[in-house]
This record gives C-alpha cells, structure tokens and sequence, in this order.
C-alpha cells in the first residue's frame, strides 16, 4: 500500500499540521512515511501545500508530480491540483469559497463542509480535523485509535486535554464527507 | 532501538548532535537551515550534556570558533546554506591547512550569490572540489533522508577525528526541510579534559611547565617544510580514498542503465526507476553517500557488468557529471540531468531524460 497525498490551502487553515497528525499517525500505523511542505515566501499569507506520503515500503521520491488523493481547501489550489490527480484519484474538497468547481470525470471527487461544520462545534481551530476525518473515511488507511496516537505524539503536551474534542472533530468529519 | 519520531532534517542534525556528545556549535542563521540553530537553542543543550550553542555575529567568526574550539580537540560543528558557507571558505581552508578536526553542515540552496531559498545541489564543486584556497579536500557526506541526517553526525565525527579532517555533511532544501520516521541515537556522554588529553596528543590542551608546545597553524614560511606538508596531506586524501568510500546500489544487479544521483536526487530517481521497470526497461540507481571520495570504482565495476549508459541525476547544471565521465573514462555514454532554481525535477522527467539522452530511440 501506498498513498500519496497532497494537501493545499492558505498558510493558517492547518494544512502543515494536518499533513504532520496524518504522517505521525502512520507511524503509529507501523508505516513508513515523509512529510514534505512548500517552503519559504509562498507560506506568507499565500497558499501551503504539503505532501505526504504513507507506504508500506520505504518511500523514495518525497515530491511528486501526481497524487492519489488530493485535499483541497481554497480555489487557488484546486486550480493547480486538480489535473494532477491520478486518474482513478480521491479529490477532497471544502466548497466554503470554491467559484470554479472542479471538472474531472475520471476520479472521485467528495466534498466537506469543514468551515461550517467547525463553526457549528464551536472551534474553528478543529477545521483541519474534521478535514482529516473526511479524507479518512474516503481511504481508510489508518485506524482511529492510531490517530490518536499521532495527536499524543505531534501534539506538545499541554494541549494533550484537546485530543478528545479533536477526535470528536474526526468523526464529524468521517460522518459528512458526501 | 532509539527512541522513533518524525522530524525535519535540520532537527534531526541537531538533536543527534547533542547527542553524539558533542562539545560545541557555532552558527548562523539562513534559510533552509534555521531550523539546525533554532532547535539547539530550544533544547538548552548546555544543561543536557554541557554543550555550548551560540549564535555568533556572522559566518566568518562562527568558522574561526570552530577553528579554535576543534584546535582544542573538542567536537565541534557549524551548519549554514549555499552564501554562508561561502563565507566560511577561508575558515575552512584554513582547518584544512591546519588539520583540524570538524563537521560542517551545508543545506544547499539555488545560486549563485544569494539565488534563492529553494532545494538546490550547485553546490557540488565548492563541496567537493574545494572551495578555499590550496590543494585540500574534505570528506563529504551526502545525506538521502532524516535518518542519515542524524547518523551521518555521529559518521562524520568519527571520520573527521580518524582523519584530523573537515567533514561536509552536503545536504539540500528539501532533505533539511521534509519529516520523516528517525530513530535517534542514544545519549553519549561528553568526552572529558582528561580524555581528549589522553586521545589526541596533538590538540591544544594547555602547556605546562617542562611540556613541549604545540603548535597549530596553516603557515609555513619555509618551502620545504610547506611541500613536505602538503604531500602529507596527499598522502592522507589518498588513505581516505581507499578506505572510506560509501554507496548504495538500487535495481544494479541486471540493469541496463544507471541513474547516477545523490541526496535528493537519488529519492527521486529512485522513483524513476521504478517506472521505469513497471515500462520493462532494466533502470538501477548508484547513490554515492560519499562524494569525497567518490565511489569510482563501482561506476567501473558496473560498466564492467554490462552498463550501457549514466544519466547524472543533480539539481545543477551539471557539476557531478564530470566524476562520473571521469569514472567512465568514454567507455559508455554519461550524461547530466537537471533541474535549477530551486525547480526540483519530477521522477517522470527524469525518466524521459533517461529515454532521451542514454538510451535514445
């Protein structure tokens, strides 16, 4: 098994530390992983993407140029990652803001009200959770107490009180991907 | 086992650092490579193992600290990207001269002169072929992953004590910046005054009365003296060369081309070649892990096994390529790939290159 995987948005929205929970998690997995963010000026209110790779094997290639699933979390993004999923692919995506939907007919594509569905928890900080939540429920590749785990593992420990509530996110997430 | 996390390049250099029981760090802050300074300096190292990390006014004095500290015989290192390690050329052509032992860092950026913050491997010939002044070398190591950016720190002590010698841990933008699954070394003491005394009768370990002094120094004014100094230190290059050559070979065995490819290239040519066999071609990979000295006799080994052709895997305009073709003396095909600027080439473009410029139609 392996998934590639990219996620994009604005630098601010958790992309980098969703992509690091999910790489974290695949170790507690037993997987092999990497975790590779754009970096530099781009990050600066811009847009961050990450990719990360979960395998069986020892990963080779840490940048790729086409991705079995990609998570999409603003327009500019989708604009420059949609035609670089594989076909046969997963896009994820929050419609909160998208003009232009995506067009392909070739891969699965699924939404995920993320921004509303934070809102209504009341925390806008568990958006990228409940995105998480989604993509795992679309691939199935790490089970839940192991995401736990991860959160333990990338989470500094004072903010270990949050976990609970960062579970509950991924389950929101995991019950209204559509 | 160590201890198993997920951490950037740059962490995992400086973690095993501290816990290599190394003595001191002086550094400098740039992009792609703060992270080195910012975790040690997170860490308080000085109250783990006694470790002294300081930021120092510039690249210039941070390479003569190290100069003065690796004098002493202390294990000390200093990491920078592409314009500061230029700045520390003269330093280290002096630790050169001097035969001092240290580890250096560079997380390679685009160039020339500031370029930019990006990956990049244009680096190679000031790594590799000198970048001071004088007939020197350095050993070079060039980490693929997080893994080896922590063990080539314990690798590169080693070597540079073994040796009295500068180590270059070559790395580059991406391998510095990217995560992954590390499993780190255990904690080692620091050595003690009375050891290193005991170890290194040649360091500056202060002079007592009715002890001879020493003296460290890249100067010589007498000629001979400066010659006979110069074939000792050929002499010792010409020891590394026979005895600490590194690499790795990928798919080698019944391949029919070679990507020839180090660091970051290497992870993505590694790809490449897996796409390549999934299309029936027989494609291999040859990593060299060190650059200096440079696995030459594996290239001649594989030409001698049926090779037909080299494609140079590097984020540069083709620097690496000319060891290889050194390596191949015209008896099979070398040719250089690679994107610059920060651009970093895709497996699928290298493998076209490949199709294009080896193996042809």
């Amino acid at each position: 098994m392996t998934e590639e995987i990219i996620i994009a948005g604005f630098g601010g929205q958790g992309v980098l530390s969703m992509g690091k929970i999910l790489a974290y998690s695949g170790i507690m997995e037993g997987k092999e992983v990497s975790w590779m963010p754009s970096y530099g000026p781009e990050m600066r209110g811009g847009t961050a993407n990450v990719t990360v790779i979960v395998s069986d094997e020892r990963v080779c290639s840490p940048i790729l140029n086409a991705f079995d699933t990609a998570v999409i979390l603003n327009q500019q993004s989708l604009d420059k990652f949609e035609s670089k999923v594989k076909p046969g692919g997963y896009l994820l995506y929050d419609p909160n803001g998208i003009t232009k939907k995506p067009t392909r007919t070739d891969i699965h594509i699924h939404t995920i009200e993320g921004a509303q569905l934070a809102s209504d928890m009341g925390n806008s900080k568990v958006f990228n959770m409940i995105i998480l939540g989604a993509f795992l429920k679309l691939r199935p590749i790490i089970l839940d107490k192991n995401v736990e785990e991860g959160l333990r593992h990338s989470l500094p420990e004072r903010a270990h009180k949050l976990i609970p509530l960062n579970m509950q996110a991924v389950q929101v997430g995991k019950d209204n991907v559509k | 086992m160590g201890e198993l996390k997920l951490m950037k390049g740059n962490e995992a250099l400086a973690e095993s650092a501290i816990r290599y029981g190394c003595d001191a760090y002086f550094g400098y802050p740039i992009t792609p490579q703060s992270e080195v300074i910012e975790y040690l300096s997170e860490q308080n190292p000085y109250e783990r193992t006694g470790m002294v990390v300081l930021q120092a006014e510039s690249e210039l004095a941070a390479i003569n600290m190290v100069y003065a500290a690796g004098a002493a015989g202390k294990r000390v290192m200093t990491s920078s990207s592409s314009p500061g390690v230029c700045l520390k050329q003269e330093g280290i052509a002096y630790i050169a001269g001097a035969e001092v032992p240290c580890v250096y860092a560079d997380v390679v950026r685009g160039g020339p002169g500031l370029g930019t913050i990006q990956p990049s491997q244009a680096d190679y010939f000031q790594a590799v072929k000198g970048g001071g002044n004088g007939d020197y070398k350095n050993i070079v190591l060039a980490p693929a992953s997080v893994q080896e950016m922590a063990d080539f720190v314990a690798l590169g002590f080693d070597l540079a004590f073994k040796y009295r010698m500068a180590v270059c841990i070559l790395s580059d933008g991406a391998i510095g910046q990217m995560m992954e699954k590390v499993v780190l070394p255990e904690q080692k003491p620091r050595m003690t005054e009375e050891e290193i005394k005991a170890k290194y009768p040649w360091a500056l370990t202060g002079r007592k009365r009715g002890t001879q002094h020493r003296i460290i120094t890249s100067l010589d004014l007498d000629s001979n003296k400066m010659e006979e100094h110069n074939r000792h230190l050929q002499a010792k290059y010409k020891m590394v060369e026979e005895n600490e050559v590194r690499y790795e070979e990928i798919n080698c065995e019944d391949a029919d081309y070679v990507f020839v490819a180090y660091g970051s290239s290497a992870r993505i040519a590694q790809k490449s070649v897996q796409l390549g066999r999934e299309q029936g071609l027989k494609l291999g990979l040859l990593r060299p892990i060190t650059l200096f000295p440079y696995p030459t006799k594996a290239i001649e080994n594989l030409i001698n096994h049926g090779v037909k052709g080299f494609l140079s895997v590097e984020l540069s305009c083709g620097q690496m390529i000319e060891d290889v073709k050194l390596a191949c003396n015209g008896r099979v095909k070398a040719e250089h790939f690679g994107r610059v600027g920060g651009i970093i080439h895709t497996p699928e473009e290298v493998l076209e290159a490949m199709k294009k410029q080896i193996i042809g139609e």
